[in-house]
């Protein structure tokens, strides 16, 4: 029979719908990452390809650089914007991590064409969230990548470690921790939500492409975004994509320490809260919207 | 207790109409003009627990779009609609582990794993109690037997197999309302089969109660007692699939078969004539005409053998489907600029 919300819940019965909530997000990761290991072909191949860019990036700093003097007339060594070749290598390493953990590829692509294809009625009629499905999907998605690509990074990583200065603090670390964390929860919230704007406009390949131009040269992809002039350094710190690459980099760098680092965090947080509310919003109407195609 | 209540239930799309040609593509972009389709236009229904109805119609009657509207897919323009007490298309989870939806045409398995897979999933979503759940399984796979499959990546099965699975896990938490959008559509006739002696036992057994839709007579008249169709978004029939033909055939069909070589006479002068082949003949005669033209027939000559029966239900209900879609087929234009 139909549970009334009014009916107040014991203790008991409030374990027992926890425990029911956990055993069913937990098989849903489980038969999430069943599905992923499928592919396993394809996923071995996208990790390789991944480490490509970074060995152009490597030839190429290295080639800007081999055109300056070794050192400036201050006596330091040579720099672009503060930045030394080291510096930058190891800058870019990083955003690999970071984009790691940021980048939702077909995330958006493919919920707009559930929408467009009548996939989406799988999860209005089943009892189950379409955004928490889609989450854990994508968290299993990730996770089978880590396991991937975790012996190759950490060869790289080896065979670049002159690139960096040693360890960071562990407090830096953590933080750096929390702050991919936080580039993958922001990550799949924005391309979430540009994913329901499906609902209204079926296609949103010319947005997304709108969207990954502003994220390769405003999250700090291309260059780090503290090389850029005042007004455009401010107006780019003010838009949250700078914490989807440049941000967890920078933390790990030093180059954003203490209270500004923890003020950064907190804006970070409301960004995701913030998008949390839109995207819950914009699901909540646009499946108003929903008409259901095909069949 | 009814399980099902309609009431003016009603679902209009505004689509786009888009003239023919490059032009008026471009001139789409600044100036659109909408047609409003009344998928769904005031339709009252009552389907009492336990009934087994048929949903018929011809593409686009409106049939899916009702079935949509009950599993809260859709949310519809205006009017009322309960299923077992609650209002579909707010979907709450205490309505939604009480029915299923299954749609010949979408796949809700997951591709890549094996049925069970999908099925475990079904098991938490819908907080099927695990002893239960194992029983129900092994029940649903001996009854439909696919008993060997269930462990086979879903993209390997036929056609007919991966529904059999569809049916599997929309039935796994026992639905007390089962909505059916066509489960038999490309399936070759023995698959067709099961699946019907599958639903009519499954119904017998479980007393759920069930709306299909099919375009397959062969379904209907196997299955269901009442046959509601559906033509451009109305009711223009609720009864049993018999009374289809008392109501809509006026005509019937008179097999002769004369004696030895003997040749008919003019039989168009009784009705159209079906089909002449030496010796037997096929006439078709309107209701109230039978009588006299078996009179007339027997006196004039010499017949061996004659039968008067029905006309095909396909023919009678095509009929009526041409027929009521020219009555009903909407054209609303409505012309309006949209901003930019």
């Amino acid at each position: 029979m139909a549970s009334s919300p009014e009916v107040s819940i014991s203790p008991g019965e409030a374990i027992t719908t926890w425990k029911n909530w956990f055993s069913t997000h937990w098989t849903i990761l489980k038969i999430c990452l069943e599905e992923r290991l499928v592919y396993r072909g394809d996923f071995a191949l996208g990790t390789l390809m991944r480490f490509l860019p970074i060995v152009t990036q490597i030839f190429l700093w290295s080639a800007v650089f081999s055109t300056l003097p070794s050192t400036n007339q201050n006596g330091e060594a040579a720099n672009i914007q503060g930045y030394t070749y080291h510096q930058f290598v190891a800058y870019y390493l990083l955003t690999m991590i970071s984009r790691a953990f940021s980048s939702m590829p077909g995330l958006a692509s493919g919920i707009a064409k559930d929408i467009r294809e009548g996939a989406v009625n799988k999860y209005l009629i089943q009892p189950i969230d379409m955004m928490g499905f889609l989450f854990l999907n994508r968290v299993a998605h990730k996770l089978v990548y880590y396991l991937m690509a975790a012996a190759p990074f950490a060869l790289v990583f080896f065979l670049c470690r002159d690139f960096f200065s040693g360890w960071p603090p562990t407090e830096t670390l953590l933080l750096f921790f929390l702050s991919l964390i936080f580039a993958f929860l922001l990550g799949f919230l924005i391309e979430a939500t540009i994913g329901l704007i499906g609902f209204w406009f079926l296609e949103v390949g010319s947005l997304l492409f709108i969207y990954m131009l502003l994220n390769f040269f405003f999250s700090g992809h291309m260059f780090p975004i503290d090389m850029l002039p005042g007004f455009w350094r401010t107006l780019v710190e003010l838009i949250p994509l700078h914490y989807l690459a440049y941000f967890p980099a920078a933390v790990f760098l030093g180059q954003i320490e203490g209270d500004a680092l923890y003020r950064a965090l907190f804006i970070e947080a409301c960004w995701i809260i913030a998008l949390l509310f839109i995207n819950r919003i914009a699901f909540y109407y646009g499946v108003r919207r929903y008409s259901g195609y095909g069949g | 207790m009814a399980a099902i209540e309609i009431e003016n239930l009603t679902k209009t799309y505004r689509v786009y109409r888009k003239r023919e040609g490059l032009w008026e593509s471009v001139r789409g972009l600044l100036h659109r003009e909408y047609r409003d389709v009344h998928a769904v236009n005031g339709i009252d229904l009552t389907v009492e627990k336990g009934e087994f109805v048929a949903f018929l119609g011809p593409n686009g009657a409106g049939k899916t779009t009702t079935l949509k509207l009950l599993s809260g897919v859709l949310t519809p323009t205006s009017g009322k609609a309960e299923v077992l007490g609650f209002v579909p298309w707010q979907r709450k989870n205490e309505y939604r582990r009480r029915f299923a939806l299954v749609m010949g045409q979408k796949n809700q398995l997951w591709w890549d794993l094996p049925a069970q897979e999908s099925f475990r999933l079904h098991q938490q979503i819908y907080h099927i109690d695990p002893t239960e759940y194992e029983k129900t399984l092994k029940e649903l796979a001996s009854l439909l037997k696919v008993q060997k499959l269930l462990g086979q990546p879903v993209r390997e099965l036929s056609l007919g197999e991966r529904m059999k699975m569809e049916l599997m896990a929309a039935l796994l938490h026992s639905p007390e309302v089962l909505f059916l959008d066509e489960p038999t559509i490309g399936l070759d006739v023995v698959a067709q089969h099961d699946i019907q002696n599958f639903l009519r036992e499954y119904q017998e057994r479980q007393e759920t109660t069930i709306l299909l839709t099919s375009h397959y007579m062969k379904d209907v008249a196997a299955l269901c007692k009442r046959v509601v169709v559906v033509s451009g978004g109305n009711i223009v029939y609720d009864g049993s699939l018999n009374g289809i033909i008392d109501r809509f055939s006026l005509h019937k069909v008179i097999s002769l078969q004369f004696a030895e070589d003997q040749l008919p006479g003019d039989l168009s002068r009784f009705g159209d004539v079906l089909e002449i082949q030496p010796p037997k003949a096929k006439i078709c005669v309107e209701r109230a005409q039978v009588p006299y033209v078996l009179n007339r027939v027997l006196a004039e000559q010499s017949v061996e053998d004659v039968s008067v029966e029905d006309r095909p239900l396909e023919e009678v209900i095509a009929q009526m489907f041409a027929d009521t879609t020219e009555e009903h087929r909407p054209n609303q234009l409505t012309e309006e600029p949209t901003e930019f």
